[in-house]
């Protein structure tokens, strides 16, 4: 229960900071505004099969985690208050709270960027919501996994940005490949069963992912 | 927690084969007191994260017991209190919110508002308790971290260059807490500093 409610209190605090500041949040939506417009003028005259929105969609999702998302543990870094955060929490608290804030931020912006292709795409209907909804969510928390102990392991680290991408680029293959499968079937209209097989590997690749972090985040953080 | 000690036993440190410091051995309990001295560089603040539990040492171990029983990771956490320059509180929010905020990440719940009170009194930080950390000078901020270190009653503490950006009021309110917790608890410094180093009973000189 108390590692819960930690947890939850770095959770907030991490909110509340970014709330304040603004740093990830404004810079990560104006990248999202500026990729979607580029697309928008890139392909004016041109009308998207379901194939091609799919992985637009999924490639401006990519690149918000691969430009943001490293921010959980690097602004700690840059603070000096990793030593802070090490006296006060244990590994898994980190680990979990840094996880939530991650996973939080690429759900908020994968529902923005949505939103966005909706309104600036006339051809983009989503004719199975749920294989959509579906489809956001376990490739954007996959995304999130991925890109949580990434972050971790670049933090303390000189060239971070490079090896950041580095880094994740491989390990987001699978759930970018697979998410933006079953976004496909969602714009075709396909029922929920046709992308059954496409959730049960984001869902796999999501619970390896977070236990095989949790496992190795202690040795990360600690030194 | 009545009862409270810290072992170090053979504890070596290197960093890419360069060894800081090796075989470093010594046991505390409450009521003593260690000064960690010697040149920049020979490893007194890497000595210090050790004690504090932050860093893990190359070789060797450091164990902490209380009541008799050893200590497992998350249960150090609180009966340590550290200040050091390589520590830092957040700039964004106040003095209050930061020992709020770190009082509910380490334990789950707030810290009792009297505690708070009684602390940013002591480090003269109360009239300036809802102001951004971010407009505070450095003597501030180091003050803030007393107030962090001591808010849950550590058993051990541990000063690294205790008194750095202090002016000599702050001087005073560190050796006062210093000499309170060599009472009531185990005290650690590491210094250079002559008269920091005779706040403690015992020296280790690296």
């Amino acid at each position: 229960m108390r590692a819960l409610l930690s947890t939850y209190a770095l959770f907030a605090k991490d909110v509340r900071s970014e709330w304040r500041t603004r740093h990830a949040l404004n810079s990560l939506l104006m990248f999202v505004v500026t990729a979607v417009i580029v697309i928008l003028f890139a392909l004016r005259s041109v009308e998207p099969n379901p194939e091609l929105f799919s992985g637009m969609l999924w490639v401006v999702i990519f690149f918000t985690t691969m430009s943001g998302m490293s921010r959980a543990f690097v602004a700690e870094e840059d603070r000096g208050t990793t030593l802070t955060l090490q006296l006060v929490a244990s590994p898994g608290v980190v680990f979990w709270g840094k996880l939530f804030l991650n996973s939080g931020l690429i759900l908020v912006l994968s529902g923005i960027i949505s939103v966005l292709y909706k309104l600036f795409f006339s051809g983009f209907v989503v004719k199975s919501p749920d294989v959509y909804m579906a489809s956001i969510v376990l490739g954007s928390l996959g995304f999130a996994s991925a890109s949580t102990i990434i972050a971790a392991i670049i933090a303390k680290t000189s060239g971070r940005g490079t090896l950041y991408a580095v880094l994740l680029f491989p390990l987001l293959i699978i759930p970018l490949l697979t998410a933006m499968n079953s976004t496909t079937k969602s714009l075709e209209g396909a029922p929920f069963n046709d992308a059954i097989i496409d959730f049960q590997t984001l869902l796999g690749y999501l619970m390896v992912m977070v236990a095989g972090s949790s496992l190795l985040f202690e040795y990360v953080w600690k030194d | 927690m009545s009862d409270f000690k810290i072992v170090l036993t053979n504890v070596v440190k290197e960093f890419n084969r360069r060894v800081v410091f090796e075989d470093i051995s010594f046991s505390l309990k409450i009521g003593e007191s260690i000064a960690i001295t010697g040149k920049n560089g020979t490893g007194k603040s890497t000595l210090s994260k050790i004690v504090a539990g932050v860093l893990s040492p190359s070789k060797g171990k450091v164990e902490y017991f209380a009541d008799g029983k050893k200590l497992d990771a998350d249960r150090v956490k609180d009966a340590i209190g550290f200040v050091s320059p390589y520590l830092n509180v957040y700039d964004e929010f106040s003095a209050l919110e930061n020992l709020i905020i770190l009082s509910r990440i380490r334990s789950g719940k707030s810290a009792l508002a009297a505690r708070v009170e009684e602390l940013l009194k002591l480090v003269n930080l109360w009239s300036r308790r809802d102001d951004r950390v971010g407009v505070y000078s450095s003597g501030m901020k180091q003050r803030l971290k007393y107030a962090f270190a001591l808010l849950h009653r550590p058993r051990l503490l541990i000063l690294d260059e205790p008194t750095s950006n202090l002016d000599s009021d702050g001087v005073e309110v560190v050796k006062t807490i210093a000499q309170e917790q060599r009472k009531t608890g185990i005290l650690v410094v590491a210094t250079n500093d002559k008269t920091e180093s005779a706040w403690c009973r015992r020296r280790l000189h690296l």
